[in-house]
């Protein structure tokens, strides 16, 4: 039963990671209708900035408190920066481009910011310290759920809680609602719509910077490839709960997130990725809608 | 030309980029021992390239916008571009292809048997580019698991030679209709949906594909791989290791024109004009009764035949196949081909193949920023010349008064 609690939270822990991933993906993507395939590759930025920023002011003697907050900070803004800067150069120069024209962008923008971590930085697995402390209260239960478990399922959890207000209650959030519905008929009533895609791409990477950096923590190493399977799979989720909902991003990740859990625990963890891509091409066959997403009909 | 504007913006946008770039490129830490090294050369490079970059990029626009504005206004009419003419007309391209065959006949004899080996991968990648072509380019389906086909066709030779003894010339067939087999499989429940969605599914087959081949021991050796496959025999002649490289350099040469030939004469058929009608408008396409599925799923499975055959060669040329020659650059590269040459145009392919594999063996003292520049070629060939460096040439017909 141990066991099962066990793989239960370390299911719940991949799914708020993915969650905060997938987020991004069906935001811009409710939005403009891009996969942004970059999305993985803003994750990774995020979690070395952290790395980086990190280790400086631990080498500069700041206390534990303060490097947290400054990596976090650094982390939140330099990924946002990144996907802002990425829409405004590969994105929004092709945004009246035949379909195919943005995705090439898109993978070729991905393929480059691997590659430019990597000649930057290095092609190895990097120590990441653990940022998040061991909680005292926390001791009793240690061996099935650990305190960096919590902190994750906690911070995703008020982070995800403002995504939502931020969407429901504030006049951007209607914008961006608006656009994502029509994106015509939200200029014609003075939306700034390009405003509005900016700020859904810098929300989306500020949300996958969190994701980075509470991973990287948790699991102790990155390196400049961990974007691209993360990526796709946080797009497995995305896709699964029904690609443009925001409830369905949160739905489809813990979905994601708690099958391969079990399958690695209970089945084999060497086809660790196999599982997340099986589920899936089987959604696209028999529900490609997703779970909470609406079957839409191409208009002429 | 360039305003003062122009150049106050360029020193903003420089600006941002060396905010963008400084904890990555500046910083480098190392977490072991703790220490810091603080690269600020980067941030010039960094500043002098942006800056540069966005100059350019200026005036290649203002100079398009010119050119455009004096077009409509009918001051300077609206020229077919040389690339494209060279291709068009008879008269250019037939003295090119002859002297671009000769050439090739006489490769081997001319050159050392290390640059003939160069020139079969570069040859092997102008046929897996044709073949990705034909469903990038042709039928506007973005396929980005293209290489597990390439893995699918190499694993057949590499498995039944080892436990059948089969023939490099059996398993060609057999590693084309493998091909087209798993591309079926796979682009069956796919192709129904959003093109998006595709790239997706096919990006997680190439991984799927791999890793299986990665772990699955008993059946694929691991990622240890399988050594000693045959190299293809001719009518049971014993070949020196010399005369197989060349030998296998014309059975390449055999190939890219076999592939040529077929490309060339599917685009102008019926199933042709069918994939260009698809990808430009696919619901105009069914309005005109034509079988979107069916369509779909023969570039589909074209274009995984050429990549089974081309694994086949693959394995035959090294001898040795592990996974690891299967990951998802190796399709990025071949995306990469079929982009910058030209989307649907046969000699752009050909082209784009041989510059960017015979480019960086060239350049070895650049060859660690390949996939850099791989990556901003497509961003910056969509951006600015989405056709490619030859553009295809629609065939018109001309009323002669």
């Amino acid at each position: 039963m141990d066991y099962f609690i066990e793989l239960f939270f370390s299911g719940l822990t991949r799914g708020s990671i993915y969650a905060l991933i997938a987020l991004g993906y069906t935001m811009v993507y409710g939005i403009i209708g891009l996969i942004n395939f970059a999305h993985g590759e803003i994750y990774m930025i995020g979690a070395f900035t952290a790395l980086i920023v990190s280790t400086v002011l631990t080498i500069y003697g700041f206390p534990l408190l303060a490097v947290i907050v400054l990596t976090a900070l650094a982390a939140v803004i330099w990924a946002a920066s990144y996907g802002y800067t990425i829409e405004r150069l590969a994105y929004r120069p092709l945004r009246s481009a035949p379909r195919l024209s943005p995705l090439i962008s898109a993978i070729g923008m991905s393929i480059f910011l691997q590659n430019y971590v990597l000649l930057a930085q290095t092609s190895d697995f990097q120590p990441f310290p653990a940022l998040i402390p061991e909680f005292d209260f926390m001791e009793p239960y240690a061996h099935i759920v650990g305190s960096s478990d919590l902190a994750i399922l906690v911070v995703s959890a008020i982070v995800m809680i403002l995504l939502t207000f931020m969407i429901k209650f504030t006049r951007t959030g209607k914008a961006m609602r608006a656009t994502a519905q029509d994106r015509k008929m939200a200029m014609l009533v003075g939306i700034n719509v390009d405003n509005v895609i900016s700020i859904t791409f810098i929300t989306g990477s500020a949300l996958a910077a969190i994701g980075g950096l509470l991973i990287a923590s948790h699991i102790g190493q990155i390196n400049f490839y961990i974007g691209f399977i993360a990526g796709i799979k946080a797009f497995t989720a995305a896709v699964l709960g029904g690609i443009g909902s925001i409830p369905g991003a949160v739905l489809g990740s813990f979905i994601l997130g708690l099958t391969e859990a079990f399958a690695t625990g209970y089945v084999s963890s060497d086809y660790e990725d196999v599982f997340a891509f099986s589920l899936l091409v089987l959604i696209l066959i028999f529900k490609p809608a997703g779970l909470l997403g609406k079957a839409t009909v191409e208009k002429v | 030309m360039l305003s003062f504007k122009d150049f106050r913006n360029g020193l903003m946008v420089t600006l941002w980029f060396v905010f963008l770039t400084f904890p990555l490129l500046v910083i480098k830490i190392n977490p072991i021992e703790k220490s810091v090294v603080w690269r600020w050369h980067n941030m010039l490079y960094v500043a002098c390239g942006t800056f540069v970059f966005y100059v350019l990029s200026r005036l290649y626009l203002a100079r398009k916008k010119e050119q455009q504005q004096k077009i409509k206004t009918g001051i300077v009419e609206d020229k077919v571009a040389w690339s494209a003419k060279l291709f068009s007309e008879p008269k250019f391209y037939i003295p090119i292809a002859v002297a671009g065959c000769l050439f090739a006949l006489a490769f081997p004899t001319l050159f050392s048997t290390y640059q003939v080996n160069i020139m079969i991968t570069a040859l092997m990648y102008v046929v897996l580019g044709l073949g990705l072509n034909i469903v990038v380019g042709v039928a506007g389906l973005l396929d980005l698991g293209y290489v597990a086909f390439y893995a699918v066709g190499a694993y057949a030779y590499a498995l039944l030679n080892m436990h059948f003894g089969l023939g490099f010339w059996t398993v060609l067939p057999i590693g084309g209709l493998l091909g087209a087999l798993f591309g079926i499989l796979l682009g069956f429940p796919v192709l129904r949906l959003r093109g998006d969605y595709l790239a997706i599914v096919t990006l997680g087959f190439g991984e799927i594909i791999r890793l299986i081949l990665e772990n699955w021991g008993e059946f694929s050796q691991g990622p240890s791989g399988i050594s000693n496959i045959a190299r293809p025999g001719l009518f049971g002649i014993d070949l020196s290791l010399e005369m197989s490289i060349n030998f296998m350099y014309y059975l390449t040469i055999l190939m890219v024109i076999f592939t040529i030939f077929v490309v060339n004469r599917l685009q102008d058929s019926r199933i042709g004009r069918a994939w260009f009608a698809l990808r430009e408008d696919e619901i105009a396409c069914q309005a005109m009764g034509i079988d979107k599925m069916k369509t779909k799923l023969t570039a589909f499975a074209l274009g995984a035949t050429w990549a089974g055959m081309a694994g086949v060669m693959f394995a035959a040329k090294t001898t040795f196949v592990n996974p690891a020659s299967f990951t998802f650059l190796e399709s990025a590269i071949i995306l990469c081909i079929v982009v910058l040459g030209g989307m649907g145009s046969i000699p752009g392919v050909i082209v784009g193949a041989l510059v960017l594999i015979l480019l960086p063996e060239y350049l070895r003292a650049f060859s660690d920023y390949r996939m850099l520049v791989f990556g901003a070629i497509l961003v910056i060939m969509m951006i600015f010349r989405p056709q490619g460096i030859i553009s295809t040439v629609r065939r018109t017909y001309s009323l002669k008064d």
